[in-house]
């Protein structure tokens, strides 16, 4: 187990380090070779890091993996390191748009894409507009500010089922306001069942991740040169080409980082709608994450449910890379 | 550098399979006597509140530490969390040694092999099956097979009814049968008030009511193989009529159609509604303000004559059942502490404070149990009560009709047509879901 000694710079570096302090400490511990003292200790100081990654990510992840691929009911669920494979049968039985369980899969993966491309587009928009008005200083500004970060300050659970109160069809004040006080609808509407159900899902999606948008938007903002504007406006530019060609390209680097988070966060958002219809959501609100906790968790077929989660991690390994790739070609277009 | 990373890749591995093989499930063997002078009980929340709970039970387990010299540690979980801990202690193998379980899931708690199964000598070890009502042990996991729990207490679903509310729009009794309670109801609903609360967000509850109507219809949701029949006309007409009571009847309140938090009791203790069918709603009334004077109970209608078995079932067999998990240390122990909780003396104590009837023959003799509201629940129990199918896939199936049906209250509640094709093809949808 000694080092072998090749002829590089790092290792007569080594050499020299081991004559200064190494002998007089030879004595009390034992020796540590160069070779793991000079090339290994970075490894040795990630080690706690790896495991705990190990821990908590990948073996988890692993064994997720593996179940996908098990037939494992309540009936193996005693003994679940024996239970019978499945090969590729879990995988089949999700993507089989033809028979109900895939038709329900699919249903739920569309209704997820739409619900992703709302919340984050309308939270970005949101984010962008209030980060904007709340540049200029005016009266209030610190105050306006604070109030904007409430729902991010709020703990999920708390905020979602308030949330679920106003929505009630009876005693909610939703459909107070909009039907008694303002007389929008000939009726009190549904929020929590119906159709209507995405547009709540929506809207407390929106609520809850917009303050992130403008809390990264508005810190992304203040960096930009103030000289820049003013350059821009002795030239003549007016507000809307500063936006344009000012503001929205330095913000680029930001919004590339912030709609990748709020896209990962929002597709696999799951205390929502939880909180929001429990265990059995809408079918107009039927979103992916529930869809495949209910699969698992409730109708208690772990393999089918670890196949349909490993799909769509698949899936959003895939729009990841693709969007990495797709806008760091853009920023090398834009350095050059 | 080739070593480090030969290093790493080892700690990997071997962390790896240090984390396989240790989770490699939980061992198959049955329990033994090692630790032969402590337990651990998993209660479930029956009470207001889970401390409540450990105040009406801590008197007791010290009763029963007296008595063997057996310290049992309690823990009190609350409903939703109960069913996914079970799952948790089963597959990982360490769980308590006692537990409580909703008896609708005995048939699929059996599959897993997690519980002790209930056979002659076990149940002679606690004094004879003999000594519970039968409907109650058939709750306790599938025909055929020995119980995989022991029943410890019992509900049964009763129509509860406001007596002002009747008395005001003119009726002299609670209605008997169905065509009665839609006739009674059309006279009481008017000016904001109501006949009939239901919880059509709630899938259990969906599932309970559209059970014990399906008997009536003749369908069992299931046949006797354990495969679905969700689609049978009986199940159809069951499951149509239920929501008719909304959709056609209009006796029950749009709004009950997103009702999943016991909205429907909240709203019968203001006096909107002015039935709802119901297990034990005795406490819950009193804690919403309403004395007992001010409502009646009676037997849950039927298409025609009086309740009894067959298709005059008018309840499924609700209740908890209290199950000894097969992994436990102390078999013994974990035998006498189920004897003690199933014992006349506390039976008749914990089944009064609880509102619930006692499974156990003996202890339903007592005074209290004949008071009239659990006397309907109990006499329903003895003689018209049938237990949900216990089929391994029960869950499932709640999950899966127990959707239809809240689809279903949610088309009734927006106006939209619910015809015996639309019922059909929720029912289809939903049987087809159901994985073999």
């Amino acid at each position: 187990m000694t080092a072998t000694v090749t002829p590089s710079s790092g290792h007569k570096t080594g050499d020299v380090e081991k004559t200064d302090n190494g002998g007089a400490r030879g004595r009390r511990f034992p020796r540590i070779p160069d070779r793991i003292r000079q090339g290994g200790l970075p490894y040795l100081l990630l080690l706690p890091a790896v495991v705990l990654e190990l821990l908590v990510h990948i073996i988890p992840m692993v064994i997720g993996i593996w179940v996908s691929f098990r037939q494992l009911t309540q009936f193996f669920i005693r003994n679940w390191g024996n239970s019978p494979s499945a090969g590729f049968d879990n995988y089949k039985v999700a993507i089989d748009f033809d028979a109900p369980i895939g038709q329900a899969l699919l249903h739920s993966f569309l209704v997820t894409c739409a619900f992703t491309v709302l919340s984050v587009g309308l939270s970005w928009l949101l984010g962008v507009a209030a980060a904007i008005m709340l540049q200029e200083n005016f009266r209030g500004r610190s105050i306006l500010r604070t109030i904007f970060l409430v729902p991010y300050a709020l703990p999920v659970y708390a905020a979602v089922i308030t949330w679920a109160f106003m929505f009630q069809h009876d005693n909610g004040v939703i459909n107070h306001v909009l039907h008694d006080q303002l007389g929008l609808t000939d009726k009190p509407s549904f929020w929590l069942i119906g159709n209507n159900s995405f547009i709540a899902l929506v809207i407390v999606s929106l609520w809850k991740s917009w303050p992130f948008a403008f809390l990264m938007l508005m810190a992304a903002l203040q960096n930009i040169p103030r000289d820049l504007y003013e350059a821009a406006s002795i030239d003549g530019a007016g507000i809307w080409q500063q936006i344009r060609k000012i503001t929205l390209p330095s913000l680029r680097p930001v919004n590339q980082v912030l709609v990748l988070v709020l896209f990962l966060w929002t597709f696999n958002d799951f205390n929502t709608p939880y909180v929001l219809f429990g265990k059995s959501a809408p079918e107009a609100a039927d979103l992916i994450s529930i869809h495949i906790y209910q699969s698992s968790f409730v109708t208690w077929n772990f393999g089918s449910g670890s196949a349909m989660s490993v799909l769509l991690l698949l899936f959003l390994l895939l729009v990841t890379a693709v969007y990495l790739l797709i806008t760091s070609r853009g920023r090398k277009g834009t350095d050059v | 550098m080739r070593k480090a990373r030969a290093a790493a890749a080892v700690t990997i591995v071997s962390a790896l399979a240090a984390a396989v093989t240790g989770c490699g499930g939980g061992s198959s063997e049955g329990g033994s006597n090692e630790s032969p002078k402590t337990l651990t009980y998993w209660a479930s929340n029956q009470g207001p509140s889970i401390e409540a709970d450990k105040k009406i039970l801590t008197p007791e387990l010290a009763k029963f530490e007296k008595q063997t010299g057996i310290k049992v540690k309690l823990e009190v979980v609350p409903w939703s969390d109960l069913l996914n801990r079970i799952l948790a202690a089963t597959s990982s193998g360490k769980g308590p040694d006692v537990l409580n379980i909703g008896n609708t899931w005995s048939a699929s708690l059996q599959a897993t092999g997690a519980l002790l199964p209930w056979d002659t000598k076990n149940f002679d070890a606690i004094g004879g099956r003999d000594r519970f009502v039968d409907s109650a042990v058939a709750s306790a996991g599938a025909e055929g097979k020995d119980p995989s729990a022991v029943p410890l207490y019992s509900l049964a679903y009763a129509l509860y009814y406001n007596k002002a509310m009747f008395k005001d729009a003119g009726i002299e009794k609670p209605p008997a049968t169905w065509d009665e309670l839609v006739a009674d109801g059309k006279k009481i609903s008017k000016d904001g008030k109501w006949a009939l609360g239901a919880e059509g967000g709630n899938l259990s509850n969906n599932i309970h009511q559209v059970f014990a109507l399906g008997k009536q219809h003749g369908a069992d949701f299931f046949d006797k193989d354990g495969k679905p029949t969700f689609t049978s006309d009986g199940a159809v007409a069951a499951v149509k009529q239920y929501v008719d009571f909304m959709a056609k009847d209009k006796i029950i309140a749009p709004g009950n159609a997103e009702y999943a938090q016991n909205q429907s009791l909240q709203d019968f203790a203001k006096g909107k509604t002015a039935m709802v069918l119901w297990q034990a709603a005795a406490s819950t009334f009193a804690s919403q303000g309403m004395k007992p004077e001010d409502w009646g109970v009676a037997p849950v209608p039927v298409q025609s004559g009086v309740p009894g078995t067959g298709e005059q079932t008018n309840s499924m067999v609700a209740g908890i059942n209290i199950a000894v998990f097969n992994n436990t240390k102390n078999i013994d122990g974990a035998k006498k502490f189920v004897k003690f909780m199933t014992s006349d003396a506390e039976q008749t104590l914990l089944n009064k404070t609880y509102g619930s009837v006692p499974p156990v023959k003996a202890a339903q003799q007592d005074p209290a149990f004949g008071a009239s509201d659990v006397k309907v629940l109990r006499d329903t129990l003895g003689t018209s009560a049938a237990p949900l199918p216990q089929v391994a896939n029960e869950s499932q199936f709640e999950t899966t009709v127990g959707t239809a049906v809240k689809g279903l209250w949610a088309d009734a509640a927006a106006g939209k047509p619910v015809t015996t094709e639309s019922v059909k093809a929720a029912l289809t949808k939903a049987q087809q879901q159901m994985t073999p």
